[in-house]
């Protein structure tokens, strides 16, 4: 079974991941912030990451690049889920590391296809 | 939103004489929710009323309007992006070779819908930029529907059409951010066109492809109306042309003109090939 970590400050985004996340036989967990994130990675490295961009403690730009920069060995699969839809904020997660980009908002099928190119679905 | 069994028939008889395509009892039930849209547009909210004025006037707009509304436009970019792989990968380098002498292919991407199908065919040739050089690709869309047609040509997608299907590197690649949407960019829209057609009718201009690609298509037909469809779709592919169908559909046991390519999952042939010329077969001996 493939585990996802989803970093998000929202529940409700939390809660409708998590259930599609399951609906595709993922082990999830959950953080709140880059902060959290980074603790739940470096007690266990999950295979996907979906990250928003804005959140309080340390947003989701911030915690990709400690993580890239981190140089773990299981590098996760990374994918943004955030409100920003324009082609800077774009380019911008895309330089930081992100394999895929998913604006918000999106449905199941948006992300299971996302998930899919990404090579974990 | 209820409908009568009476208006559903009209409605079955209506897309069935416009389109071909078939609206079996197992369809119906997504009649109330497809015409929702038109009902509040006409400011009648009995669907029985909307459709009973449809049978009394013959009124062309509103049956036009019908037809629209009851199509199913479901399409996205890349869709079973498998297919697309071996497109570029294994078909497209064949075709290549094959037409070396014309250095022209055509492509027919029919039910195009709003022109996702076409474009990820545009987007194919464009990352080979340096291979395709020199050749000049015409991929046409077609569909039954003017309004995808006219949808298509802006070649201008929202938020949630861009993303479905589509890596976001391929999105900031081959798409401008625009205040209507993200539209293709000129190298990707000079390769593609789209025209209003119906698979039943004979072939669009240029009338011989070298790959169509027909996918989820053929469902929405009954037998005998496949049957037709099928013969229109041998008539203008290629002699060594492919046909693409959709993931769950087959050409076995619903065609005599099509097999299934042995080395190609989903790609389909011509039944009979032209037999080899003289010189090709002495060519194999000679190699064999």
């Amino acid at each position: 079974m493939k585990t996802c970590l989803i970093v998000d400050d929202s529940r409700v985004v939390r809660r409708f991941l998590r259930s599609s996340l399951e609906a595709l036989e993922f082990d999830v967990r959950e953080a709140c912030n880059g902060r959290e994130a980074i603790a739940s990675c470096e007690e266990s490295m999950p295979d996907v990451i979906l990250l928003d961009w804005h959140m309080p403690v340390m947003s989701g730009i911030e915690f990709i690049k400690l993580l890239r920069q981190g140089g773990h060995a299981n590098q996760p699969k990374v994918v943004f889920c955030t409100t920003e839809n324009d082609v800077a904020h774009i380019r911008a997660a895309i330089d930081a590391g992100a394999d895929e980009y998913v604006m918000k908002p999106f449905d199941h099928d948006t992300l299971h296809l996302k998930l899919q190119l990404v090579g974990v679905a | 939103m209820q409908v009568s069994e009476a208006s559903k028939r009209i409605l079955a008889e209506l897309l069935k004489s416009q389109t071909g395509q078939d609206l079996p009892a197992s369809r119906r039930w997504r009649i109330g929710s497809a015409l929702s849209g038109l009902s509040r547009e006409h400011g009648i909210a009995d669907l029985d009323r909307l459709i009973t004025m449809l049978a009394l006037s013959r009124r062309s707009s509103l049956a036009h309007k019908l037809i629209e509304a009851l199509l199913n436009n479901e399409t996205y970019f890349f869709r079973d992006r498998a297919m697309f792989e071996m497109l570029g990968d294994r078909a497209l380098p064949d075709l290549a070779q094959a037409r070396a002498s014309t250095r022209t292919l055509k492509i027919w991407s029919v039910g195009c819908s709003t022109g996702q199908e076409a474009l990820s065919l545009a987007m194919l040739f464009a990352g080979q930029e340096a291979h395709w050089a020199g050749w000049t690709v015409d991929i046409l869309g077609t569909d039954v529907s003017q309004s995808v047609i006219d949808l298509s040509r802006t070649a201008c997608y929202s938020q949630f059409q861009i993303q479905r299907g589509l890596a976001v590197d391929q999105m900031v690649r081959w798409f401008d951010e625009t205040e209507q949407g993200w539209q293709a960019q000129d190298r990707l829209r000079r390769m593609v066109r789209f025209e209003m057609h119906n698979l039943l009718d004979p072939p669009p201009d240029p009338g011989r492809f070298d790959i169509i690609l027909c996918r989820n298509v053929l469902l929405y037909f009954d037998e005998p109306t496949r049957t037709r469809a099928f013969d229109r779709l041998a008539s203008a592919l290629a002699p060594d042309g492919w046909l693409m169908l959709g993931a769950g559909e087959t050409t076995i046991g619903q065609t005599s003109r099509f097999v299934p390519d042995k080395t190609m999952r989903g790609l389909h042939r011509h039944a009979s090939l032209p037999a080899p010329s003289r010189s090709a077969e002495t060519g194999q001996r000679a190699v064999g």
